[in-house]
């Protein structure tokens, strides 16, 4: 399920990179979440929101999965479902990030 | 902060004035309120505060995943029913526990009363998230108050809040206080005794709500509620960063996680262990002097040798098991339960289950029933299944009183790594390694066979860490240690009377049989042929038949064997058992209990969170043949090395 309309017609021409592709300490912003509706539901509860910034803060011992720095908190998440977040390129508003 | 609730309930917030209600007719049942909020945002240190002992025992500890009910004493003689509910980031439940609280809260869960009050707790030092809850839980209408949690914290950390423009925007009071510190539940109070005297008068005013199936609109209405209310978020948790990056670190975090397993199992048996000999030295005095006050005959003899013989040899236990509970609460309360589950998550993946699956197993080394409870947090039907059927294969706290017997009789005390280890500590750890093997490669058998389900997703917050409150820990250990004495006082107590019976019937020339020739030993002969490959004789036969009805009985069990045997004499149980069990045979006994599924109390669980008797008959006899196998292959090849 996609959640931002603009950003629909921005995937026909470049594919945009997912939050699997941030680096550690690497700010981006959350342009839509491609996830069946529950999950991302529960993650958009989380803060994972079209138009918010995510940090990955830091790495999983073994890897697998990253942990978030989203809206406030620290949320762990798999990599397979990291790489279902599509994040904004370019953004020339970027809303005020969370500590 | 000015909205207290002194002169009655809300005055002053509600645009229109409140309606008196006559006392008496609000007055006749208790009020029910219900304390709802996001996960660790402090519900069950404030539901401790205002309860105290005044909760009933919980039959599981730890993680809240089902409600808890607990009286509030109020000045005045009121009396309120707290109901400390799983935490909820909304009211769309994905998970078990979630759903629990969403259909008490929503008043729809059979066999309970809707809530008459809300007491919403949120984390103050997250208001921006935390405070999209409001919005559904003020549209159920009930009257609420906010409280925001963790005002220590806020204050220490640089962040600001105005209460009364958010309790103006909310149309609801709120106050902000520290549930573990204590500031501010006064008021907490006056508004539990302020409803409990005006229910009609409490209800939240209307304010306008947004769409609340729109979680981006919700965001935003929390947003906005945010800045009218001068709300400044604190400064990031450093403590917590600190921490993380020595307890997630790659090579660290690991190492951390096994010193402190290690640090578990040596603590119980060294630190336990004088409490447990003065316990020993306490049971065995008070039984001589029954001994001696009672005359003699049969009513000495069934007190001393059958009840006190089979519940004495079990109290004594009591220090180590309260221990092992006070760890698993300290990980807990602290937050250090995520970490755990998310370093798991990798290892779990490969065994097709996830990281939220590892936080049931390990509180099922305290005890199965809990943990088949807590398998409510993982959201996957399967996933939880298989979780449910692998949580009795982890060493729970109600084998340790079997192993800490058997190893102390026949495991010689020798230290390890200079030190740092001992042989009984080692072989107890390889016991709980076992246990832990048998469990994932069951998960790993269900899950590619019946249970096969899609890759499933991990999703868990890092909640900062915190230090645990002394009450809240000390909660933890009298309600477990309730739970075990009342074990003690009906299935053991009653198992023990039942064979103290058993074992002096039938009477021959109106004498007392030898516990060959009785019931007891009838019943350990008949079944002796089929455990003999085990390397066990017929008292071992008569303990495992006991033992079913959960594991520590068969302590009790030889206890009241041996005691009927020595007839007065206190020989150490560990002694007698040499007489009946060769080294080989206490590796094959030590196995056997490892697998076997020895308790009526998990079987009830399990039956009970499946919703049926297909799964727990397949767990105990899939259980019993692991056991049976796994020992008869112990004893084999124990033998080869105690020739
Ligand atoms: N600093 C601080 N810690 C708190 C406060 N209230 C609770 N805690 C801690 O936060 C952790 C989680 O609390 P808990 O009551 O288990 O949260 P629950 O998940 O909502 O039941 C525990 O370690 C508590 O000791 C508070 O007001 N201030
Ligand atoms: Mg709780």
């Amino acid at each position: 399920m996609i959640f931002n309309k603009r950003s629909q017609m921005a995937a026909t021409h470049k594919r945009p990179a997912t939050l699997a592709e941030l680096r550690n300490g690497e700010e981006g912003i959350l342009d839509r979440l491609d996830l069946p509706d529950d999950i991302a539901r529960r993650l958009m509860e989380l803060g994972f929101l079209p138009g918010n910034a995510i940090i990955p803060a830091r790495t999983a011992p073994g890897g697998g999965a990253r942990v978030f720095r989203v809206d406030g908190s620290e949320i762990a998440l798999r990599d397979d479902t990291a790489a279902r977040l599509f994040m904004r390129l370019h953004f020339p508003s970027i809303k005020a990030a969370t500590p | 902060m000015s909205n207290c609730h002194d002169s009655g309930p809300r005055k002053g917030l509600l645009p229109n004035p409140t309606i008196p209600v006559p006392h008496a007719a609000v007055n006749e049942r208790p009020l029910i309120v219900a304390i709802i909020g996001p996960p660790n945002s402090g519900k069950s240190t404030l539901f401790n505060r205002l309860t105290g002992l005044r909760q009933k025992v919980a039959n599981f500890p730890g993680v809240t995943v089902e409600h808890r009910m607990g009286k509030a004493k109020l000045k005045n003689r009121q009396e309120v029913f707290l109901v400390d509910l799983p935490g909820v980031y909304s009211l769309h439940p994905r998970s078990e526990d979630e759903q629990v609280a969403n259909d008490i809260l929503k008043g729809v869960r059979p066999g309970f009363a809707k809530p008459d009050a809300v007491v919403l707790i949120l984390d103050v030092t997250n208001l921006g998230r935390h405070l999209v809850l409001a919005a559904p839980v003020l549209s159920l209408g009930l009257p609420t108050l906010v409280v925001l949690n963790m005002a220590d914290d806020l204050a220490v950390r640089g962040g600001k809040v105005d209460v009364a423009a958010l309790s103006h925007e909310l149309g609801a009071p709120v106050v902000l206080v520290s549930a573990s510190k204590g500031t501010g539940v006064d008021r907490i109070q006056q508004f539990l005794s302020g409803t409990a005297a005006n229910l009609a008068g409490a209800k939240p005013a209307r304010v306008e709500l947004p769409v609340l199936n729109d979680v981006p609109k919700c965001r935003q209405w929390a947003s906005k509620l945010n800045t009218r209310a001068s709300y400044r978020a604190p400064a990031p948790p450093i403590w917590t960063r600190r921490l993380d990056s020595v307890f997630l670190h790659p090579v660290f975090g690991p190492l951390v996680f096994a010193a402190v397993v290690v640090a578990v199992f040596q603590s119980i048996f060294s630190w336990a262990q004088p409490i447990m000999d003065g316990m020993t030295y306490a049971v065995s005095m008070s039984g001589q002097w029954m001994g001696m006050v009672l005359p003699n005959g049969v009513v000495r003899s069934l007190v001393v040798n059958g009840v006190w013989a089979g519940v004495g040899s079990v109290l004594v236990f009591l220090p180590q098991i309260l221990l092992l509970f006070l760890f698993i609460g300290v990980l807990e309360d602290s937050g250090y339960m995520a970490r755990a589950a998310l370093i798991a998550d990798r290892t779990m993946a490969k065994f097709g289950l996830q990281g939220k699956s590892f936080i049931p197993l390990l509180s099922a080394y305290a005890c199965a029933v809990p943990a088949v409870m807590a398998t409510r947090v993982i959201e996957n039907k399967r996933d939880r299944i298989a979780t449910i059927m692998i949580a009795p294969l982890m060493t729970c706290s109600a084998r340790l009183p079997v192993y800490t017997l058997i190893i102390a009789a026949f495991v010689p005390n020798i230290p390890l790594v200079r030190g740092v280890l001992s042989l009984p500590a080692a072989t107890m750890l390889l016991l709980y390694v076992l246990g832990f093997a048998a469990a994932v490669i069951t998960a790993r058998l269900l899950k590619s066979t019946v249970l096969k389900s899609q890759r499933s997703s991990f999703i868990l917050e890092m909640p900062p860490y915190r230090l645990p409150t002394l009450q809240s820990l000390s909660l933890r250990l009298i309600d477990r240690g309730r739970v075990f004495l009342r074990r003690a006082g009906t299935v053991i107590l009653t198992v023990s009377i039942v064979l103290w019976i058993l074992a002096n019937l039938p009477l021959s020339h109106g004498k007392m049989p030898e516990i060959e020739n009785s019931y007891a030993g009838m019943v350990g002969k008949t079944i002796e042929p089929a455990i003999k490959p085990l390397g066990f004789n017929w008292k071992i036969g008569i303990g495992l038949i006991t033992s079913l009805a959960a594991r520590e009985v068969i302590v009790g069990t030889l206890g009241t064997i041996y005691g009927i045997e020595s007839d007065g004499n206190s020989e150490g149980l560990q002694k007698a058992l040499h007489a009946d069990l060769t080294p080989a045979g206490a590796v094959a006994l030590l196995v056997f209990f490892a697998f076997a599924m020895q308790c009526f109390s998990t079987i009830a669980v399990v039956r009970r969170e499946t919703g049926g008797w297909k799964w727990p008959i397949f767990q105990f006899s899939y259980m019993l043949a692991l056991a049976y196998g796994g020992s008869l292959v112990a004893y084999r090849v124990a033998n080869l090395f105690f020739q």
